[in-house]
């Protein structure tokens, strides 16, 4: 019941993750971040298989970090979204893969284009305007099909994520704690206060 | 005395020279000019190529003159042997960096990946250094048209415009001279066959000595780079009047 969602604008690429961290039926955490900055444009949300996702998460970053390091330049979303995409395929093809699904979001550093980027543990890649992984994607790609614009502002884009995250809660069957927000804008990344305590009723 | 230091490469001497890496630098400059000039809509490379004899059949096409990728060619002074080494490292560097990022290798990363490779053979044991210096045009978005010159020791700079080879401290100097901030492609075409045309041997100077390269972007911004034709460099050079005269070419 892990909750992933991505939204693209005018300026700016919105990534929601659900707080809760679970075992089986057991929430073990309320507050756990699954989200991991690559670099100062870029962003990644992950879920899957407990351990796998953390652990090839934080593989990505060192290299994305590594790269801008050597290079004194960041790599752009994309070539960040094509490199995971091959270190997934080249996993997905050894003894033990890693199960782990992705939305990539960020700026573009030279020309602020923002960008998201929906990836899965079969190394699919897809660029998109707005995305979900796991159970959000029955309950809100529709909502985000009717609503989405791709020149939208930020304002609209959380407006958006509240009516997603509106509709999770009165559906999903377990709680998922809530979303992480976080923002991507040419001027680097940012959690965005995100109301957690609205209460929604069932219809 | 220099003897004792001169069969490794890795030896340094006395006075803190490495003789192999200095000889193949002089090695270079006997080969045939290269030239780059960097304008602002655009990079020109030109090279001189030596012809060795009259029997000897002329090779149509370019071998002074490499395109990498996309977007990126490089001319050679040196030992063409070595070269073609480099430049097929270079090239699936490139395309190692394309296949991984789906994008295409910043230029400064390619030079610097070829200028790793040049600086082990002055150090690793048994080997000698590449005799070849490269002159880089390229393009990319963070840093636009872009010239690199490199050579045997593995270092590289950055240039406006720049020379290798035969005379290439009197090239420098008159590139140096005639050098103008933000001229144009066609200028710099212009002055680059002026450089050479008084760095050669010759004053007049035919499509078979010589060989152009541009890399220019089109009206809708796509890089291109052209190795031009020798229809092409003759009318350069005519309208610059450094042809060689029609009627004494065929004596």
């Amino acid at each position: 019941m892990e909750v992933l969602l991505g939204i693209t604008g005018k300026d700016f690429t919105l990534i929601a993750a659900s707080k809760a961290a679970m075992r089986g039926a057991t929430i073990l955490k309320v507050s756990d971040d699954k989200t991991r900055q690559l670099n100062k444009h870029t962003l990644m949300a992950f879920s899957g298989e407990a351990g796998d996702t953390v652990q090839f998460a934080e593989y990505i970053q060192a290299n994305a970090q590594l790269y801008s390091m050597r290079n004194e330049t960041d790599l752009s979303p994309s070539a960040l979204a094509n490199f995971v995409r091959g270190e997934l395929a080249s996993s997905l093809r050894s003894r033990k893969p890693y199960n782990v699904n992705l939305l990539l979001g960020g700026v573009d550093p030279i020309t602020h284009k923002p960008s998201l980027y929906w990836l899965d543990y079969l190394a699919s890649l897809a660029p998109v305007p707005y995305a979900a992984h796991g159970y959000a994607q029955y309950y809100c790609l529709s909502l985000l099909d009717k609503h989405h614009q791709p020149d939208i502002s930020l304002e609209r884009g959380m407006e958006l994520l509240r009516l997603c995250a509106d509709e999770l809660k009165r559906r999903l069957p377990i709680d998922f704690k809530g979303l992480i927000v976080k923002v991507v804008t040419k001027d680097g990344i940012e959690v965005k206060p995100f109301d957690e305590d609205a209460v929604v009723r069932g219809t | 005395m220099s003897r004792r230091y001169d069969s490794r490469t890795t030896i340094f001497s006395p006075d803190g020279r490495l003789y192999q890496v200095e000889y193949a630098l002089e090695a270079i400059s006997h080969a045939g000019t290269a030239i780059g000039i960097l304008a602002k809509d655009g990079i020109v490379l030109a090279a001189e190529r030596k012809v060795t004899s009259k029997l000897l059949e002329q090779d149509t096409s370019a071998e002074k003159l490499y395109i990498l990728n996309d977007n990126m060619i490089c001319a050679v002074a040196g030992m063409t042997a070595d070269a073609n080494i480099l430049i097929n490292y270079a090239r699936q560097a490139a395309q190692r960096y394309l296949l991984t990022y789906n994008e295409d290798i910043p230029c400064e990363q390619l030079v610097r990946r070829l200028c790793d490779l040049k600086q082990g053979y002055t150090q690793h044991g048994g080997l000698r250094p590449f005799g070849v210096s490269f002159i880089y045009a390229g393009w990319d978005p963070q840093r636009q048209f872009q010239l690199y010159l490199s050579n045997p020791s593995g270092n590289y700079g950055g240039w406006k415009a720049t020379s290798s080879g035969a005379n290439h401290a009197s090239a420098q100097s008159l590139l140096k001279q005639d050098y103008k901030e933000d001229c144009t492609l066609k200028e710099a075409c212009g002055m680059a066959v002026k450089v050479l045309s008084k760095t050669m041997d010759s004053t007049k100077l035919s499509s078979e000595k010589i060989e152009f390269a541009t890399v220019g972007q089109t009206k809708d911004g796509k890089i291109y780079h052209k190795l031009w034709s020798a229809e092409e460099i003759t009318a350069l050079l005519k309208e610059h009047d450094l042809a060689k005269d029609e009627t004494t070419e065929e004596k």
